[in-house]
């Protein structure tokens, strides 16, 4: 991702691990001041990824859960919250645990810490929320497998102190989440007629002859509105045309 | 003239200049551009996009006439009624023509919209869109629907990938395959014929409102006779029944080069030879099954034809170099019998093979010029 060759490029002055995974060097520790909580550049951190680098639609990584729980708003923005818990904690254990992890066994690492906290995600939506712990069925367990988790994983916090990279987790569950939102509000909205689950689209409306757009419940409905997501963004952000 | 009087208000420093390409299109509908190239030898050849797409619109007419005619005919056949030729046409206009108007105002108000926003000439690439969109829908099509469709096709066929001419998928098969998978209960099943209630008739009992392609999955001796496919006198999308005018408006495209005839023979020959194999595998001890049906059946069934002469040989989404499109043409052919045969679920397998091969044509166009290239290489 050239996206995140610029984020790594910024930071590599601040922390000269590169971004190659085999030649990293968690020990190197950067050499600065303590800086604010809500410096500049961690408000950059958390902000980036809403739109700039927006996982779904800038770097194109979790399309797979894009496509397959946006049918409905609710069960869409339980993942989105579940997936934002995954993200920033994992982030954040494996930016504690950066430098003693052994490089060259540190995905199997990695996927023990999101593993067990998609678990925690797991057992708490099949005990407060069965419902929509069977809507989401699969996919919650699949948030494992999730590029997003990962690639923050690689990406981000193996190269960063743990509230900088704590903060990229929110910011990129809340990018990920945003996209979510915006597809399961139009397909919900044109497939279903409702809004988290109360009728929006009057009686009125479907008496006069209107009708649930059968397409939007099918899957590749998500992928429209993420291409239509995509195209609007990049004709208002247009730094973001050749990124990628 | 009124054209030449509002002009001076719609070029740069007018009032309207906001508006130059929305006047652009209209003034080059109505005449012939007046420019000349200025510098080194140019021919401007009469046949601009707007002269081919006008031949595309004049080599549909045969079906939208006759189809006009179906409509009104399948009617008064519903309830058993005899009228005259001239009021099965009438009742027939009445219902498709605002089809036509809504596919036409809806699609080109997109497409003029863009063209402000852009502030580029407004293509004719919608007029031959508008009116393929009517023809191979359901005459009892809700006009909202219609209008949707057109705004789907247009924006996401064709405007987001940079306008007419870039459009990998042909956007009235998009529109159809749209309508499709969005309202299947207004494309599938009973809604091939207008049943307006007729005071004092009720509807006769034969009356089955089926097209071929039903009856072709369940018992394909049930379907209408050839020769009645051949003409037309069956149930279907409006302007898809008759194979007879599809061929007429073939010819049309053929002489005046406006449609690849190679395309076109490429997709019989792919129907008619997967159909002979499909008959060579035929279950014996099931005849009624559909893999015995004739081989020619698939040319004159649904809309076969149609696809064939009109969305199939669309110069910009089929495939550009000519081996290339003897190979799209015959899978073309071969996948709509196939999903004919193997998938009730989707009676017409002429849209969905004719979008497959659109999508695979810069594939097909790849293969061939590397390959042509390798003989080359290969030679010298």
């Amino acid at each position: 991702m050239n996206e995140e060759e610029q984020l790594m490029s910024e930071e590599e002055q601040l922390t000269t691990v590169r971004e190659e995974a085999t030649t990293v060097t968690p020990s190197v520790v950067p050499v600065k001041k303590r800086e604010a909580l809500f410096s500049k550049k961690n408000v950059q951190t958390l902000r980036d990824p809403l739109d700039d680098s927006n996982p779904v639609t800038v770097q194109v990584l979790g399309i797979c859960s894009a496509l397959a729980v946006t049918v409905q708003m609710k069960p869409a923005l339980i993942m989105a919250l579940g997936v934002t818990f995954v993200v920033a904690f994992s982030n954040l254990i494996v930016s504690m645990l950066r430098r003693t992890i052994p490089t060259r066994i540190r995905i199997i690492v990695q996927l023990i810490i999101v593993a067990m906290l998609v678990t925690i995600v797991d057992q708490l939506l099949k005990a407060y929320m069965f419902d929509i712990s069977k809507k989401l069925s699969v996919f919650v367990g699949l948030i494992i497998t999730n590029c997003i988790v990962m690639g923050r994983l690689e990406a981000f916090a193996l190269a960063q102190r743990p509230w900088p990279a704590f903060l990229d987790g929110i910011g990129n569950g809340l990018g990920y989440g945003l996209i979510l939102l915006v597809v399961a509000f139009f397909r919900e909205l044109f497939g279903a007629g409702t809004l988290f689950g109360f009728k929006v689209v009057p009686q009125w409306a479907y008496d006069m002859g209107y009708v649930n757009n059968g397409l939007m419940v099918l899957p590749p409905a998500a992928l429209f509105v993420i291409g239509i997501y995509i195209w609007w963004q990049r004709s208002r952000n247009r730094k973001l045309i050749n990124a990628s | 003239m009124l054209v030449d009087t509002a002009k001076p208000h719609f070029h740069k420093g007018g009032r309207f200049e906001k508006f130059h390409p929305a006047f652009d299109a209209l003034e080059t509908f109505l005449f012939v551009p007046g420019h000349t190239t200025h510098n080194g030898v140019h021919i401007r050849d009469a046949m601009d996009l707007k002269r081919a797409m006008f031949t595309v619109i004049v080599a549909l007419t045969p079906t939208l006439f006759f189809g006009m005619w179906n409509v009104g005919y399948q009617h008064y056949q519903a309830y058993g009624m005899q009228v005259s030729f001239v009021d099965n046409f009438l009742f027939g206009a009445q219902r498709v023509l605002p089809i036509v108007i809504v596919s036409y105002a809806v699609g080109l108000g997109v497409e003029f919209i863009f063209a402000i926003l852009r502030g580029h000439q407004v293509s004719e690439g919608y007029l031959v869109t508008g009116m393929l969109i009517p023809l191979i829908l359901p005459v009892t099509i809700p006009l909202w629907m219609v209008g949707l469709a057109a705004i789907f096709c247009t924006v996401l066929g064709k405007e987001i990938f940079g306008g007419t001419g870039m459009n990998f998928m042909n956007p009235a098969l998009l529109a159809r395959a749209f309508l499709f998978f969005a309202f299947p209960s207004y494309m599938t099943g009973d809604v091939w014929v207008d049943l307006t209630p007729e005071p004092g008739h009720t509807l006769v009992d034969a009356y089955s409102g089926a097209t071929s392609l039903v009856a072709f999955d369940t018992n394909w001796e049930a379907m209408p006779s050839a020769w009645r496919q051949f003409w037309g006198f069956e149930a279907g999308s409006i302007g898809e029944t008759s194979t007879f005018a599809c061929l007429l408006g073939a010819l049309l495209l053929i002489g005046t080069g406006v449609g690849s005839w190679k395309i076109i023979v490429a997709c019989c020959l792919g129907a008619l030879g997967m159909g002979l194999l499909m008959n060579g595998l035929a279950p014996a001890d099931v005849t009624t099954h559909a893999m015995h049906t004739p081989a020619y059946y698939h040319l004159l069934m649904g809309g076969f034809a149609f696809g064939a002469v009109y969305m199939a040989t669309d110069p910009v989404s089929a495939a550009q170099t000519e081996r290339g499109k003897w190979i799209y043409g015959i899978l073309i052919g071969v996948f709509t019998v196939v999903l004919r045969v193997f998938n009730p679920a989707y009676p017409e397998g002429v849209m969905l093979a004719i979008l497959l091969m659109n999508v695979f044509a810069p594939l097909i166009d790849h293969v061939v010029v590397e390959q042509h290239i390798k003989n080359r290489a290969k030679r010298a």
